[in-house]
């Protein structure tokens, strides 16, 4: 049995309970295991909290299914408070008896303690609300602050220990959090996860480069199979969304529709136009016309009456709308119209996932057929290659699962020659690689475009001039005759003048298969 | 005038803490104190929702309820003195000696 693979033969055994917290079912593999508790660990600010509470909100509201919450921390008053800024209105769900916080809080005129004890009014207490609710799930927000409250963490472990065994006598399914010190140190303090050993998940919040980056991680699900390793997770005021990488390429399809890249000429060199549900990277350093293309690929959108969604990180609203009036394209107009919708952001306003949150619901919102991203690279700055792979595998995935067209824009650091698609971690993901780049022929600075790559479809291989005019682009002829123009200094070949002219009158003619060097 | 005290004892059936903290309880209210008082003994397994309403976690829990403040002392009470200073006992000897 392998163990990343989810097989529902083997997972007879255990049943699990759907969580619907997005992207968590996933990489579960179904959900939380039934009738047992599952230790939910992290250091402080990581999420716990929010995953406690959103798994019995959506008990609730999803399934009818009461729920206790149990709280150490946290008055009940503040629990309320706090996740109505995720819209959750847990006041309405106790005053329709579906929920019951417990309230476990210390004490605020304090206690003494003197001699033994143990936590039997709590351990009766929690069984008589599971009882008096019918409840099926329950939340226990955080453990840790238990071993806070009392000086004695023999008692209060052995203590656990019996609240754990007296949950899974009465089979109810729980989230226990657990305040851990490190992010990459032991499961949680106090030894807790000794006593919780079934199912085990970490909650991290690490610095990245510059960045926060939050990922869960299933350590464990006993008896069961799970996805394996980090994914990265947002917080928002949607709760909590887990981008379960691997497991969002599976549902792609794949169309032959094509869609109008807005010049004419580049349609022609891809064969007819875009994949719609493709992903098309335009690489190339800055000024070589790549937010031209993104433009015309708007532009065509509007006139062909589809909505398009741009997200620019490297230039402001009114930098864009100048440029594009430049090329005669009038990005207000289409926008009044609602066809348009420009997104500005400063890469380094957020993180990563808050970028790709923001992308989802923009998209889940405007449901554009379109979109552009002006540029990928300006996200990628301060991240590591790792994570933004990741996040550029969340975005295609995302744009080809709702059959949207995308086009995204990558600045290259030189401006001559051969760049190596240093982004080789993000070029193997989209389908298409449109290369611009600078060339210099006879003293003079041109520009060169090329079709690198076009999965699935014939496409033209020659490197052609890219002449930016008033009126937008213009694509020439390919530089025959010329060699080694990747490199960006060319050396002229001797040719035939009579194949040349040849070439030249089919050229103007159309451009196809027979066309290739 | 003594003032009338009323008090909880929050057990868990038959522990031996339960068992102790009544016994060690009952001896200091029969001597050392000399007030009138109401002692109500709570069973936390029989009677889990009055455990709740006066959210206690731990057995053995002492309440003082009146007069006020309210106080709590958790554990088998094996420490008279804490005892009596929880129940504010001491403090009110101190003054009737000045």
């Amino acid at each position: 049995m392998t163990e990343d693979h989810y097989d529902p033969i083997n997972d007879r055994g255990i049943h699990k309970i759907r969580t619907l917290i997005e992207g968590f079912d996933d990489i579960s593999h179904g959900g939380l295991p039934v009738g047992r508790t599952t230790l939910v660990s992290g250091t402080s600010g990581t999420g716990k909290t929010q995953i406690a509470i959103q798994f019995i909100y959506n008990g609730i509201v999803h399934f009818n299914e009461p729920s206790i919450l149990v709280t150490f921390e946290e008055s009940p008053a503040d629990i309320i408070k706090n996740a109505y800024s995720f819209g959750w209105d847990l006041q309405k769900l106790i005053d329709d008896g579906k929920l019951f916080i417990l309230d476990a809080s210390p004490d605020p005129e304090g206690q003494d303690v003197t001699g033994d004890f143990d936590l039997s009014a709590l351990i009766e207490r929690i069984q008589y609300a599971i009882r008096k609710y019918r409840a099926k799930r329950v939340s226990i927000d955080s453990v840790t602050a238990v071993f806070q409250q009392y000086d004695a963490v023999g008692v209060v472990r052995r203590e656990i220990f019996r609240l754990v065994a007296r949950l899974k006598q009465i089979g109810v399914t729980t989230i226990m959090t657990a305040e851990r010190v490190e992010e990459y140190g032991p499961v949680a303090r106090f030894g807790v996860e000794e006593f919780v050993s079934d199912n085990v998940i970490i909650l991290r919040n690490a610095l990245e480069g510059e960045r926060r980056r939050r990922t869960i991680e299933i350590l464990k699900m006993r008896g069961t199979t799970h996805m394996k390793g980090e994914f990265p997770f947002t917080m928002d005021t949607e709760g909590i969304s887990i981008f379960p990488l691997g497991a969002m390429q599976l549902t792609q399809r794949s169309s032959n529709v094509r869609v109008s890249s807005g010049v004419t000429r580049l349609d022609q060199m891809c064969g007819g136009g875009f994949f719609k549900d493709s992903i098309i990277l335009v690489t190339g350093a800055t000024g070589t016309g790549k937010t031209l293309l993104v433009s015309k690929f708007l532009e065509n959108a509007f006139l062909s009456h589809d909505r398009s969604l741009l997200f620019a990180y490297e230039e402001s609203r009114a930098q864009l709308s100048r440029n594009a009036s430049s090329w005669g394209i009038n990005f207000e107009e289409m926008e009044a119209r609602g066809l348009l919708k420009i997104i500005c952001a400063y890469p380094e306003s957020a993180g990563l996932e808050d970028h790709l949150q923001i992308m989802k619901r923009e998209i889940a919102t405007f449901k554009p057929s379109r979109i552009a991203i002006d540029s990928l690279s300006a996200l990628a700055r301060g991240v590591s290659n790792n994570s933004f792979r990741q996040f550029v595998i969340a975005v295609t995935g995302f744009a080809k699962q709702e059959e949207i067209t995308g086009l995204f824009t990558n600045t290259t650091d030189q401006f001559m020659g051969s760049h190596s698609i240093t982004e080789a971690h993000i070029s193997t993901i989209t389908d298409t690689i449109l290369l611009l780049q600078y060339v210099e022929i006879r003293g003079e600075m041109s520009r060169a475009i090329n079709v690198f790559k076009m999965r699935g479809s014939w496409h033209d291989k020659g490197i052609r001039e890219y002449v930016i005019t008033d009126r937008g682009v213009d694509i020439k002829d390919s530089f025959r005759g010329l060699e080694r123009i990747i490199s960006g200094s060319p050396t002229r070949i001797m040719v035939d003048e009579k194949s040349e002219l040849s070439r030249i009158v089919q050229g103007m003619q159309s451009i196809g298969p027979d066309e290739d060097l | 005038m003594k003032k009338a005290y009323v008090l909880k004892l929050y057990v868990a059936g038959n522990t031996p803490t339960s068992v102790r903290a009544l016994k060690t309880l009952n001896d200091i209210l029969e001597t050392e104190f000399q007030g009138v008082y109401t002692l109500k003994v709570i069973d936390v397994l029989k009677s889990p929702q009055l455990a709740e309403e006066d959210k206690i976690l731990a057995t053995p829990t002492l309440a003082k309820i009146l007069p006020p403040p309210v106080r709590k002392i958790i554990g088998d009470l094996s420490n008279r003195d804490r005892v009596l200073i929880g129940l504010d006992l001491l403090y009110e000897e101190l003054e009737e000696h000045d």
